[in-house]
């Protein structure tokens, strides 16, 4: 029994990481006013190159550069659409997240049915000596301890520095960040490329670590959630970061369950981590002032300067 | 740098010129927005810049803010020749603005929006805040989130922001639109102490009263031309208003209501919830509106007086437990939806024309049928267009709208057009009881005056008109009684003709208690 909670709450920071990855970059993309819904499809496509460069070069690194440099060019095509083009967000966003998609699955058709090898998980000295907690907070891989500093950076970023202040106010009325000698455009691209990056990351950590065997339709759905999580955890890196690792732990638990041969049917199983991530971070952002505050006001509007 | 005016003589270069601009011309398409315009301002000068909506004070404003770009003409500063490529240049230039509509973010502190213009460590920034307003008499909160702040707040916020980076020109569009009477009166007090410092300072407006009172020149632009340069403390409103409109202000003289004792819209302690945590809820508001009266209500905007139109035109219904808070012709309606309501004989002329008042992308004809559909234009659920289109185009007849034809689009029409044609509408439904929300608000003086006269009309014919507006000068002429709103709240109603522009102006600010009330009763 403890086993297996300790399996649970172990395994919830890695299920959890590739959701988080995605979730932090689509929350600054979305801070500075932009909504980017291609992340399903840039999670899939730096998947697979990520997958087939680890594969080829033997080194998880590279493998993550070239995710995350794949999450960067198909954002940077969502970009060029949305702020060169002042195409509609949500039009651009599908279509280039069904590319990614496209992409992927053609891509990851030589290699279908390959395995990689994991990567170590570091035992933090001492503190991993420390019983339960030992095992389940402090022997994770370098990536999940990334993800948790990535968390606290981007809180950091975005309410500690004046460039923080600046992506959230472009945010909020882009025209006015205009008129008082802001770049909105130049903004907006950063965060749309900062957005890929991390998908890049997320959809590299998914293929060549979580789980290390290509199958076609490898993200399965998780650019979604992380795009979800950013909503019902009101913009705010710390209660995102709390609805990944639910998400992460719940959907452990299941799997938990089954295998010490508890009956509950699996179609519940498998639909209780939506329902319970959905439910907390519903009872989170009941205070609608605090969503009101931290918001994007001008959240999916095409900006174009005055001439 | 002041130089006296002395110097200037026998230089050429005119070296007290602080901004000169010389045949400034921009047009967008085909609308030539500012033509040929030229202005001098020297240090210190409090210069007007006097306009209708749409002549083309606004994009002048930006030309000189670096907004946007001439497409002819120079602009001087300090003698010489200058681009002011973007708002970041006029800053350095020493150019400082104030927007009409505010140009602050909502969700962080006073201080941090004004670091996006003045650089340095935020402490330090919250004390020259503080230090700043002390000196102007502009009380300022800097750790105060914005969101928070009244109008008033947020414009000394603009001004504050202005004057920490020591300008040598500011800019004020309009400053005026927000504020009570009193409030004008100290921000006169404050703009005279910066002119006295050699600050020059850009005024925008189109109240003739301010302008005299305050500005030392004035430029009058209409249609995007200079129609004069003059001395506004030399003028008479009449005669700035001419050259404003090209014409003689078309006066109207009203008589005076004889509304009977009948109630024809009574309001009874009606308090909401809004759901929006920034906006303000009603409180216990209470009002009567005889038959025959024009009923008026001042304040300053974002009192409530949005919720008070939703809750009346039915846009927003109450619980059937509540339906009596309102009451129309005796009869609770409080739970019915706007068309109900309408059934029953109300009307409702919104404050926002496209969108609410009017379909943008609809043609006239169509609009016409939003609310006059009960006016023969369906039959057996099929629109009879011939119908429909006979009453709009009598509504464009009567009503002297200028458009293309009643079957241009709603959103071609300038605001003022637009309204005429929506009051027109309104009239033909022959309702019992009009809520009218800022009818006159942004629309050229001669739509306006008609819009009012049609009022007064409608009044002498029994009509029961509740008229929300921000427009002080407005109330005064034509309504019969009126009552103030202030943070959701309603003041007791007083006599048009037995108070003043001041006691309304304390009672903006919420000073208001039961001295009015028997006031009201001893007039009665």
């Amino acid at each position: 029994m403890m086993d297996a909670l300790i399996f649970v709450l172990a395994g919830a920071f890695a299920t959890a990481t590739p959701l988080l990855f995605a979730a932090l970059g689509e929350l600054v993309v979305e801070k500075s006013g932009v909504l980017n819904l291609s992340v399903e499809g840039m999670m899939a496509l730096s998947a697979a190159i990520a997958f087939m460069v680890t594969l080829q070069s033997g080194s998880h690194l590279v493998g993550f550069i070239a995710g995350a440099a794949s999450g960067a060019l198909l954002s940077a095509v969502f970009a060029v659409l949305v702020l060169g083009f002042m195409a509609n967000q949500v039009a651009a966003g599908l279509a280039v997240g069904i590319l990614g998609l496209g992409l992927s699955s053609l891509l990851g058709r030589s290699f279908e049915g390959a395995t990689l090898l994991g990567i170590d998980k570091i035992a933090i000295p001492l503190l991993s000596e420390i019983p339960v907690l030992g095992k389940i907070l402090f022997t994770q891989d370098i990536v999940v301890y990334v993800g948790i500093a990535a968390t606290g950076l981007v809180a950091w970023f975005l309410y500690r520095t004046k460039a923080g202040l600046t992506l959230r106010v472009i945010g909020e009325n882009p025209n006015t960040a205009h008129a008082l000698g802001m770049r909105p455009v130049g903004v907006r691209f950063l965060a749309i490329l900062f957005g890929g990056v991390m998908a890049g990351f997320a959809g590299a950590y998914a293929s060549t670590v979580l789980t290390p065997l290509w199958s076609q339709d490898m993200i399965a759905g998780r650019g979604w959630i992380a795009v979800a999580l950013v909503v019902f955890g009101t913009w705010r890196p710390g209660r995102v970061a709390v609805g990944a690792y639910l998400f992460g732990a719940v959907s452990l638990l299941g799997l938990a369950l089954q295998a010490m041969g508890i009956g509950i049917p699996a179609q519940f199983m498998t639909c209780l981590p939506y329902v319970l991530t959905i439910v907390v971070l519903v009872a989170i952002s009941a205070d609608k002032v605090r969503v009101r505050l931290n918001a994007p006001a001008a959240l999916g509007e095409s900006y174009r300067a005055a001439s | 740098m002041l130089i006296s005016p002395g110097s200037a003589a026998g230089s050429g270069a005119q070296p007290e010129s602080l901004l000169r601009l010389e045949g400034i011309t921009k047009s967008y398409g085909s609308l030539i927005a500012n033509d040929k315009i030229d202005i001098h301002i020297r240090p210190g000068e409090i210069h007007a810049v006097l306009g209708e909506n749409g002549a083309g004070k606004s994009t002048l404003m930006k030309i000189i803010f670096g907004v946007t770009q001439p497409n002819a003409g120079t602009i001087y500063w300090k003698g010489r020749p200058t681009e002011i490529s973007s708002p970041a240049r006029a800053r350095a230039l020493g150019i400082g603005m104030v927007f009409q509509h505010f140009s602050l973010f909502e969700t962080i502190t006073v201080a941090e929006n004004i670091s996006f213009t003045v650089p340095g460590d935020i402490r330090d920034l919250s004390r020259r805040i503080r230090a700043a307003s002390e000196t102007f008499g502009l009380a300022v909160e800097p750790d105060a989130l914005v969101y928070k702040l009244s109008v008033g707040e947020r414009q000394r916020v603009e001004l504050v922001r202005c004057l920490l980076q020591e300008p040598s020109l500011l800019i004020l569009d309009e400053p005026t639109s927000v504020l009570t009477p009193q409030a004008v009166e100290k921000l006169f007090v404050t703009l005279r102490m910066l002119s006295d410092k050699g600050i020059a300072i850009l005024y925008i407006s189109h109240k003739l009263e301010e302008i005299r009172a305050l500005c030392h020149s004035a430029t009058i632009l209409r249609h995007g031309q200079v129609t004069g340069h003059v001395d506004p403390r030399e003028e008479t409103s009449r005669s700035l208003a001419k050259m404003m409109i090209g014409r003689d202000i078309p006066r109207s003289t009203h008589a005076e209501a004889k509304p009977d004792a009948k109630i024809a819209l009574r309001v009874s302690g009606l308090s909401t919830r809004e759901r929006d945590p920034h906006a303000v809820n009603l409180k216990g508001v209470c009002l009567e509106v005889r038959r025959g009266e024009i009923f008026g209500i001042a304040g300053v905007s974002g009192n409530g007086q949005q919720a008070l139109s939703r809750f009346l035109s039915g846009e927003e219904t109450l619980p059937a437990a509540r339906k009596g808070e309102i009451e129309i012709l005796g009869d609770a309606v409080g739970h019915l939806g706007a068309a109900e309501r309408r059934r029953q004989g109300l009307s409702f002329i919104p404050e926002e024309r496209l969108g609410r008042g009017a379909a943008p992308g609809l043609s006239l004809n169509d609009n016409m049928l939003l609310t006059g559909h009960r006016l023969g234009m369906v039959a057996r659920g099929f629109i009879r267009k011939r119908v429909r289109d006979e009453h709009a185009e009598r509504c464009i007849r009567e009503m002297d709208v200028r458009c293309g034809g009643s079957g241009s689009n709603a959103s071609s029409l300038s605001g003022g057009n637009l309204q005429k044609f929506i009051v027109g509408r309104e009239m033909m439904l022959r309702p019992k009881v009009m809520v009218v929300a800022q009818p006159t608000w942004g629309i050229d003086i001669g739509a306006a005056t008609m819009v009012r006269q049609k009022l007064v009309d409608l009044r002498d014919a029994g009509v029961s008109i509740l008229l929300i507006s921000e427009e002080l000068e407005e109330l005064f002429e034509i309504s019969d009684r009126m009552a103030v709103m202030f943070e959701g709240r309603m003041s007791p109603p007083v006599h048009t003709r037995t108070t003043t522009p001041e006691r309304i102006g304390q009672m903006m600010v919420g000073v208001f208690d039961a001295r009015d009330e028997i006031a009201t009763e001893a007039a009665q």
